[in-house]
C-alpha cells in the first residue's frame, strides 16, 4: 500500500530546502552582528513555534501556556550555566529532557481536557509561571525576582563573532528540529497524531492509542519549545521571572497563526514576525500619538489575520503554489 | 477563633467578587460553549470607565450604574461586530479572537490610563453604624451587593420572557429560532449582561486591589476556577464555587506555608484538579458524548 503513496521526497522539496539553508547561511556575512543576533532571536522563536505547531496545528489540542515550557528550558538552561557552570551547549540536551518531562506530565491531566478546557489549563499555567518563578524557596536557584545573568557562549570557530557564532548553531539546531518534525509528521505515528486531531473517536477505533499519543506530543511539543528558551537564554544573557508572562504565550500563538499553524516552513515567517513587528510596530506608536500602543496593534493584527487569513502566510504560499500548478497544468 | 473567621468573613467577600466573574464566564459559556478570556480585561476596562466617571464628579454610585450600562451596551456591541464573524469557526479561531480581545483591552486601558497603580474609591460607607473586628464595611457591602445582583440575575431569568428566550436560545438555538426567538440577539444580550456582570466584579474589587491594568488576571482565574468547581453548566453552582474558592484562598495563604506567595499556582492547581477528578463540577451536568 505505501508504494501507492507518492513518495513525499520531492527533488523541488530538497532543492528548495537546500536553497533556503544555503541563504541561511550566508545571511550573517551580509548584515551587522545586531541584526544577525535579531535573526537569532526570531529563530529561537521559530523553534518554539514549531513545538506548539505540532501541538496545536497537528495534533488539534490548544495550548495558550506554551510561556510556561519556554520558561522550563530557559531555566534550566541558565540554572546549569550559573551555577554549575556547564558548557553552553550541554545545556540544550538537558533542558529538552525536563522540558519534555514537565509537558509529559502536563500532558496527562490534559488528556481528560478537550479543547476548552485544555486551553483553560494552559491558561492557568501560563499566568501562574512568573508567580511561580519568583517563588522565595527557589530563590537560590531561580535568582528571584532578579533572575539569573549568564554569559554568551563563545565563538565556536575562530574568525566568527559571538553573534555569528549563535547564529549557525540556532540555525543547525533550527534544520534539525525541522526535519526531526517533517520525518515525524510523515511517518505513521505523523498520521496518528493528525488523526486525533480530525477524528479522535475514529482514530481510537482503528486502534490508535490516543492517550499515548497525546501526552507524547504534548512532550514532544513542549520539549521544542523548551530548547527555544534554552537557546534563548544564551542569545539574551540573563532570565527573569516577568519575561515569561501570559503576553509571551500570547505571542507565541500569534507568531503560529501568521506564520500558519499547521506548517513547518511557517514558523520562520512567524519568528521574525515576532522580532520585527513588535519593534515597528513601537516606532509608529512613538512616532504618532494618536495611534494605540503595540500590544494593541498586535491584538487587531491577530483578530484581522483569523478572519482573512486563518491559515497563515504558509497556508496563503501553498495555496498560491498550487493555484499556479492547477493553472499551468490547465494551460497545457 | 477571630483569625479564622475574620479569614472567613474576607473570602465570603473576594470569593463573592469571583462569584461574579465565574457568573459571566459561565453565561457566556452556556450560551456559546465558550471561554470568554477577555472577561477579566473587559471587567477592568469598565472598572476604569467608572474610575473616569468619579474623576469628573459624579457620585460613586452614579458612576457605577453608569459603568455598568456602558458595559452591557459595549458587550452586545463586541459579540454583534467582534465575536459573531467567527461564530462557527473552529474553536482555534475563537478562543484566538478572544485572546485578541485580551490583549487590546489590555493594551489600551495602559495608554488611556496609564498602568500606575490608582486607588479606587468604594462603594460603601466607611462608617456603617455599628463596629465589627470581624469584617470591614466594604467587604460586607460586597457580600451584599453581589448577594442582590444575583438575585437580580436569577429573577431575570426564571420570572421574564427575555430571560426564558435566552434560555431557550442557549439550551436549543434550532428550536428556539422555529418558535421566533431570535438567537444572535440573544447572543448579544448574553454578552451584554456577562459585561455587566464582569464590570460589577471589577468595580467591587478595585478598592482591595486597586486599579491596574492587570489586576483581574488573577481573579479571572479564580473566577475560572470558581466556574469550574462549581460547574460550567450551572449558574449557581458557578456561584457557589466563586464563593468556596475565595474562602480557600484566604485558607490556603493563611495556613499553608509558602501559600501567600503562590496563589496563583494554588488556582492553577485547584483548575487542573477539578478538570481532572471532577470535570462537570460539583453542580454541573455530566455530558455524554455520543459517536
Amino acid at each position: 500500500m505505501a508504494a501507492d503513496r507518492p513518495n513525499p521526497v520531492t527533488p523541488q522539496l530538497l532543492a528548495g530546502f537546500g536553497a533556503a539553508v544555503l541563504f541561511a547561511a550566508v545571511v550573517p556575512h551580509l548584515v551587522s552582528d545586531f541584526t544577525s543576533f535579531q535573526f537569532t532571536q526570531a529563530m529561537a522563536y521559530g523553534i518554539a513555534l514549531l513545538g506548539l505547531n505540532i501541538l496545536t496545528g497537528y495534533n488539534g489540542q490548544f495550548s495558550i501556556g506554551h510561556s510556561a515550557f519556554y520558561a522550563v528550558g530557559a531555566y534550566t538552561a541558565a540554572i546549569l550555566l550559573y551555577h554549575f557552570e556547564w558548557n553552553h551547549y550541554a545545556t540544550l540536551p538537558v533542558a529538552a529532557l525536563v522540558a519534555f518531562a514537565v509537558g509529559f506530565l502536563f500532558g496527562l491531566p490534559a488528556l481528560r481536557l478537550e479543547g476548552l478546557y485544555l486551553a483553560l489549563a494552559t491558561f492557568a499555567f501560563a499566568v501562574a509561571t512568573p508567580q511561580l518563578l519568583k517563588f522565595d524557596a527557589f530563590e537560590h536557584w531561580t535568582g528571584g525576582v532578579q533572575g539569573l545573568f549568564v554569559p554568551k557562549p563563545e565563538p565556536l570557530i575562530e574568525g566568527l563573532s559571538a553573534d555569528q557564532s549563535l547564529y549557525y548553531v540556532t540555525l543547525a539546531v533550527m534544520v534539525l528540529l525541522m526535519i526531526v518534525a517533517w520525518c515525524l509528521l510523515h511517518s505513521r505515528s505523523g498520521r496518528a497524531i493528525m488523526a486525533i486531531r480530525d477524528n479522535p473517536i475514529a482514530a481510537s477505533t482503528m486502534g490508535i492509542n490516543t492517550a499515548l499519543y497525546k501526552t507524547t506530543t504534548f512532550g514532544i511539543s513542549a520539549m521544542y519549545t523548551g530548547i527555544a528558551g534554552a537557546l534563548s537564554v544564551f542569545v539574551t544573557e540573563f532570565v527573569a521571572p516577568d519575561a515569561f508572562n501570559f503576553f509571551l504565550a500570547v505571542n507565541l500563538l500569534v507568531g503560529s497563526v501568521v506564520g500558519g499553524i499547521v506548517s513547518i516552513p511557517g514558523v520562520i515567517f512567524g519568528g521574525l514576525f515576532l522580532v520585527f513587528v513588535p519593534n515597528f510596530a513601537q516606532d509608529i506608536s512613538r512616532a504618532y500619538p494618536f495611534v494605540p500602543p503595540p500590544w494593541a496593534i498586535f491584538g487587531i493584527f491577530l483578530i484581522l489575520a483569523i478572519y482573512f487569513v486563518p491559515f497563515g502566510v504558509w497556508g496563503a504560499v501553498e495555496r498560491g503554489f498550487a493555484w499556479w500548478k492547477r493553472k499551468s497544468a490547465a494551460g497545457r | 477563633m477571630d483569625l479564622f473567621l475574620q479569614l472567613t468573613l474576607a473570602g465570603l467577600a473576594i470569593g463573592s467578587i469571583y462569584s461574579c466573574v465565574a457568573l459571566a464566564v459561565v453565561m457566556i459559556y452556556q450560551a456559546t460553549d465558550h471561554f470568554n478570556f477577555a472577561q477579566g480585561e473587559m471587567a477592568m476596562f469598565s472598572t476604569y470607565v467608572a474610575w473616569t466617571l468619579v474623576g469628573l464628579g459624579a457620585p460613586v454610585w452614579l458612576a457605577f450604574l453608569l459603568a455598568v450600562g456602558i458595559s452591557f451596551l459595549a458587550g452586545v456591541v463586541i459579540e454583534r461586530v467582534i465575536v459573531k464573524p467567527v461564530e462557527n469557526a473552529p474553536v482555534l479561531n475563537q478562543i484566538i479572537v478572544f485572546i485578541g480581545l485580551l490583549v487590546i483591552f489590555n493594551a489600551v486601558a495602559g495608554w488611556i490610563w496609564e498602568f500606575t497603580i490608582k486607588p479606587f474609591p468604594s462603594l460603601f460607607p466607611e462608617d456603617l453604624g455599628f463596629k465589627s473586628t470581624l469584617i470591614g464595611p466594604h467587604h460586607l457591602g460586597v457580600i451584599a451587593l453581589t448577594l442582590g445582583v444575583l438575585a437580580l440575575v436569577f429573577a431575570f431569568f426564571r420570572f421574564t420572557r427575555v430571560g426564558l428566550a435566552m434560555r431557550a436560545a442557549a439550551a436549543n438555538p434550532d428550536s428556539a429560532r422555529m418558535v421566533g426567538v431570535s438567537v444572535g440577539w440573544m447572543l448579544a444580550l448574553g454578552w451584554g449582561l456577562a459585561a455587566s456582570i464582569g464590570a460589577v466584579g471589577g468595580i467591587l474589587v478595585a478598592p482591595i486591589v486597586y486599579l491596574e491594568p492587570n489586576m483581574m488576571a488573577g481573579v479571572l482565574l479564580y473566577g475560572f476556577a470558581g466556574a469550574l468547581l462549581g460547574g460550567v453548566s450551572s449558574p449557581g453552582g458557578a456561584v457557589l464555587g466563586g464563593l468556596v474558592v475565595g474562602v480557600l484562598e484566604n485558607w490556603v495563604g493563611q495556613y499553608v506555608p509558602g501559600g501567600s506567595e503562590l496563589k496563583l499556582t494554588f488556582a492553577l492547581i485547584l483548575i487542573v484538579g477539578v478538570l481532572v477528578f471532577k470535570p462537570a463540577g460539583l453542580f454541573g451536568r455530566v455530558v455524554v458524548r455520543r459517536v
